[in-house]
C-alpha cells in the first residue's frame, strides 16, 4: 500500500471518512493510524512534501543536511516513511480555507463540508469528520523596525536551511527567547554562519517559576539537550542577556540592532536579524471552524479547547498537536496517534476497547514526552515588554501598518475588543487575516482595560482563512436557491457532479 | 544575506527577477531562490510604500508577496521556481487585467 498522490482538485473524491489538514508530525500521524483502521483520509498539506515546518524538506534532505540538523530532525522520517506507506490520499500545495457543517437544503446535516484550493482552481468536498494539525507559527515580535527587509524569523532561517541549504552570508544576530533560539544559534555556528550576539530576552523572574517544574525537567529528554545547547552556543557567540529594550533600525533595510541591557544601549551594525520568542498554535482554521477556545495564560495564547480524546466544541472536529497548545514535534505526533484512533472510533470502526487498548502506549509515551513542558513554557515565557509593545510606533498589524499608539488611542472610543477596533483601524484585515497582529492586539486592549486577555477575546475568524481568488469562487457549484437568490431565475442546471454542494 | 552551502546541489533552473536572469536549484521556493540570488526586498506595502521583504517563509506573514508571470499576490515562499518563471517586485497592491477570459 502506498499513498495515493492527489494533484488536481478533478481528483478528488466526493467524500472522506476523515479529512487532515497539515503534514507535520500530528496531521502525518493522524492520518496514518485513521488509514490503518480503514477509513478513507485524504490529507491536505500547503507545502509541497510531507513533514511539516518541523521536518521540513526531509523526503529530499542529503545526508549532509540530517548531520548538521541533527537526530531530532531525521527523526521526522520514520513518521513520513509510515504515511507514504498508508492507504491515505495525499494532496500537496493544497490549502484548506473552510471548514463547516454539510447541509444539504434537504435532507438531514452530516459531516463537513471543505473548501480545498489546488493547482488554482477550487472543490468543496464532504468529510465525515476532520482532524485539523495545523500545527503552529511564531509568536508576534513587535518591536520597532521588525518589519524592515534583513528582519525575519528564526524559524524562517531554520526553514531556509532544510529546504534550501541556505545559510545566513552576513553579520547575523539571533534575538528573543525560547528553546528553538539555542538550537537555532548552534545550528547556524555549526553551519559557518557569522553570528555576531545571540539576545537573551527571558525575563529573569522566569528562573524561579520554572523552579518549581525543574525536577520534571531534569528528568525529562529536554533537560540534557538545553544544557548541551546553551554550553555550545556561549562557547562560540556573546550572548547579551538582561534585555530591557530592542530595536531595528535602517533605511528601507535593516543596518543595526539596537539594544539596551544591564550595561546600557548598543548598537550592533547587522545584516539579517533573526527574531523568535516562542511558537503558538495556529488558530485561523480551528476558530474560522467554529471551534471554541479559551486564553492559556501560561503559554499567553488562546488555544481551542479539547478534550483527552482531541474532540473540540465542534461534533466532527478534532485537532492534533500544536494546534491544539504547544507540546513539541514528539508530543505531537503521538497526539496525532491518538486523534487517528478517535476519530476511527467515533466513525465505528474501532469499538471503544480496540481504541483505548491501541491508545495506552502511546498515552504513556505522551505522558513522558509532555514532562518538561511546564518547565520550557515557564522559563522561556516572553516578558510583557516584547508582547505588548509600550513604544506607540511600534508597528503591530503589518499588513495595514497600524502602530501601538493607535490601538490604543481607540480604547476612549469604548472599544472592548479586537473586532470594534479594527472596524476603525483595519488592523487585523490585511492578507495575513490576523496571524501576526492577533495576541498582539488582544493583550494591549487586556492592558488598556484592566482585564484578563481571555475576557477581550480574538479577532473573529472567517472562512476563507487563505486568500481564494474570484474565478475559483465563481467556478464552485452552485445550489439552485443560492442562485436564485442572486440572479432571481435558475437558467441553467448545476454541476451534475455536485448536485449537494452549497455556498 | 544567504548563501548555498557547497555540500548542497541539484538541476539548474533559469528565471528573471524585475527582468534580471537569476539561477535557482530546482524546488527552490521563489522566495529561496530570490534570497540566495542576494534578493531582499519582494515588494512595497500598499499603504506607505515601505519595503518589504520575506518574515516567516511558511505561507502565514504575506509579506513576500510577488507578480509571478502577470499575477500578483503570489506567495514567494509557497511557489516551487520554475524554468523561465518571470518574478517581479509587487509595488503596492496588486493590479489585474480587466479583460475577462474564459
Amino acid at each position: 500500500m502506498s499513498v495515493h498522490p492527489v494533484s488536481a482538485v478533478s481528483d478528488l473524491e466526493e467524500i472522506y471518512d476523515l479529512l487532515v489538514v497539515g503534514a507535520g508530525p500530528a496531521g502525518l500521524s493522524a492520518a496514518t493510524a485513521a488509514a490503518e483502521c480503514g477509513l478513507s483520509v485524504l490529507l491536505c498539506d500547503d507545502n509541497g512534501s510531507p513533514g511539516g515546518q518541523i521536518y521540513r524538506g526531509i523526503t529530499e534532505a542529503s545526508a549532509a543536511t540530517k548531520s548538521r540538523l541533527g537526530k531530532d530532525y531525521a527523526a521526522g522520517e520514520g513518521i513520513v516513511t509510515r504515511f507514504l506507506a498508508s492507504s491515505a490520499s495525499y494532496a500537496a500545495r493544497a490549502s484548506v480555507w473552510s471548514i463547516a457543517p454539510h447541509e444539504p437544503e434537504t435532507g438531514e446535516a452530516s459531516g463537513l463540508e471543505a473548501g480545498v484550493s489546488l493547482a488554482g482552481a477550487a472543490r468543496l468536498i464532504r468529510a465525515r469528520r476532520a482532524i485539523l494539525a495545523t500545527g503552529a507559527l511564531e509568536r508576534p515580535f513587535p518591536i520597532p523596525g521588525w518589519t524592515l527587509p534583513g528582519v525575519m524569523t528564526a524559524g524562517s532561517a531554520q526553514i531556509a536551511m532544510k529546504t534550501a541549504g541556505l545559510v545566513p552570508s552576513g553579520r547575523t544576530v539571533i534575538a528573543g527567547t525560547g528553546p528553538l533560539l539555542y538550537l537555532l544559534a548552534s545550528q547556524l555556528i555549526g553551519a559557518g554562519a557569522s553570528v555576531i550576539a545571540v539576545i537573551d530576552t527571558t525575563p529573569n523572574g522566569n528562573k524561579r517559576r520554572a523552579l518549581a517544574h525543574a525536577i520534571d525537567f531534569v528528568r525529562s529528554a529536554y533537560g540534557l539537550k538545553g544544557a548541551r545547547l546553551l554550553a555550545q552556543v556561549h562557547r562560540h557567540v556573546r550572548v547579551i542577556r538582561n534585555v530591557t529594550a530592542l530595536e531595528a533600525a535602517g533605511n528601507g533595510g535593516l543596518s543595526e540592532v539596537v539594544v539596551t541591557h544591564r550595561g546600557g544601549t548598543e548598537r550592533l551594525p547587522t545584516d539579517l536579524l533573526l527574531l523568535h520568542q516562542g511558537i503558538v498554535p495556529n488558530l485561523n482554521l480551528s476558530l474560522a471552524s467554529g471551534c471554541a477556545s479559551g486564553w492559556n495564560e501560561r503559554q499567553a495564547t488562546f488555544t481551542p479547547t479539547v478534550d483527552e480524546w482531541c474532540q473540540t466544541s465542534m461534533p466532527d472536529i478534532g485537532i492534533a498537536g500544536d494546534a491544539g497548545g504547544i507540546i513539541g514535534a514528539e508530543g505531537s505526533a503521538l497526539h496525532g496517534t491518538l486523534a487517528g484512533l478517535a476519530a476511527a472510533w467515533r466513525l465505528g470502526r474501532l469499538s471503544e476497547r480496540e481504541r483505548d487498548e491501541r491508545a495506552a502506549p502511546v498515552r504513556a509515551i505522551l505522558r513522558s514526552a509532555l514532562r518538561g513542558r511546564p518547565f520550557i513554557d515557564e522559563l522561556f515565557r516572553p516578558s510583557d515588554d516584547f508582547r505588548i509593545p509600550a513604544n506607540p510606533e511600534t508597528i503591530v498589524c503589518r499588513c495595514e501598518e497600524v502602530t501601538a499608539g493607535a490601538i490604543r488611542a481607540t480604547m476612549p472610543l469604548g472599544v472592548r475588543g479586537p473586532n470594534q477596533m479594527k472596524a476603525y483601524l483595519r488592523c487585523g484585515m490585511g492578507p495575513c487575516q490576523g496571524r501576526l497582529c492577533g495576541l498582539t492586539v488582544t493583550e494591549i486592549i487586556a492592558q488598556e482595560r484592566g482585564v484578563a486577555p481571555g475576557e477581550v477575546g480574538y479577532y473573529n475568524v472567517r472562512t476563507p482563512i487563505k486568500p481564494v481568488t474570484l474565478k475559483e469562487l465563481a467556478a464552485l457549484p452552485q445550489s439552485d436557491s443560492a442562485i436564485k437568490a442572486v440572479a432571481g431565475i435558475v437558467e441553467k442546471p448545476v454541476s451534475a457532479n455536485h448536485p449537494q454542494s452549497h455556498v | 544575506m544567504f548563501r548555498r552551502l557547497p555540500d548542497r546541489q541539484g538541476d539548474l533552473v533559469t528565471f528573471t527577477f524585475d527582468g534580471t536572469p537569476l539561477t535557482a536549484l530546482m524546488g527552490d521556493t521563489v522566495a529561496a531562490a530570490l534570497l540566495a540570488a542576494g534578493v531582499t526586498r519582494f515588494r512595497t506595502t500598499p499603504v506607505s510604500g515601505a519595503e518589504r521583504g520575506p518574515y516567516c517563509m511558511m505561507g502565514v506573514c504575506f509579506e513576500c508577496l510577488v507578480s509571478i508571470n502577470g499575477r500578483g499576490n503570489r506567495q514567494a515562499c509557497l511557489t516551487t521556481v520554475e524554468e523561465g518563471m518571470q518574478v517581479e517586485t509587487q509595488h503596492g497592491a496588486a493590479t489585474y487585467s480587466t479583460e475577462i477570459s474564459a
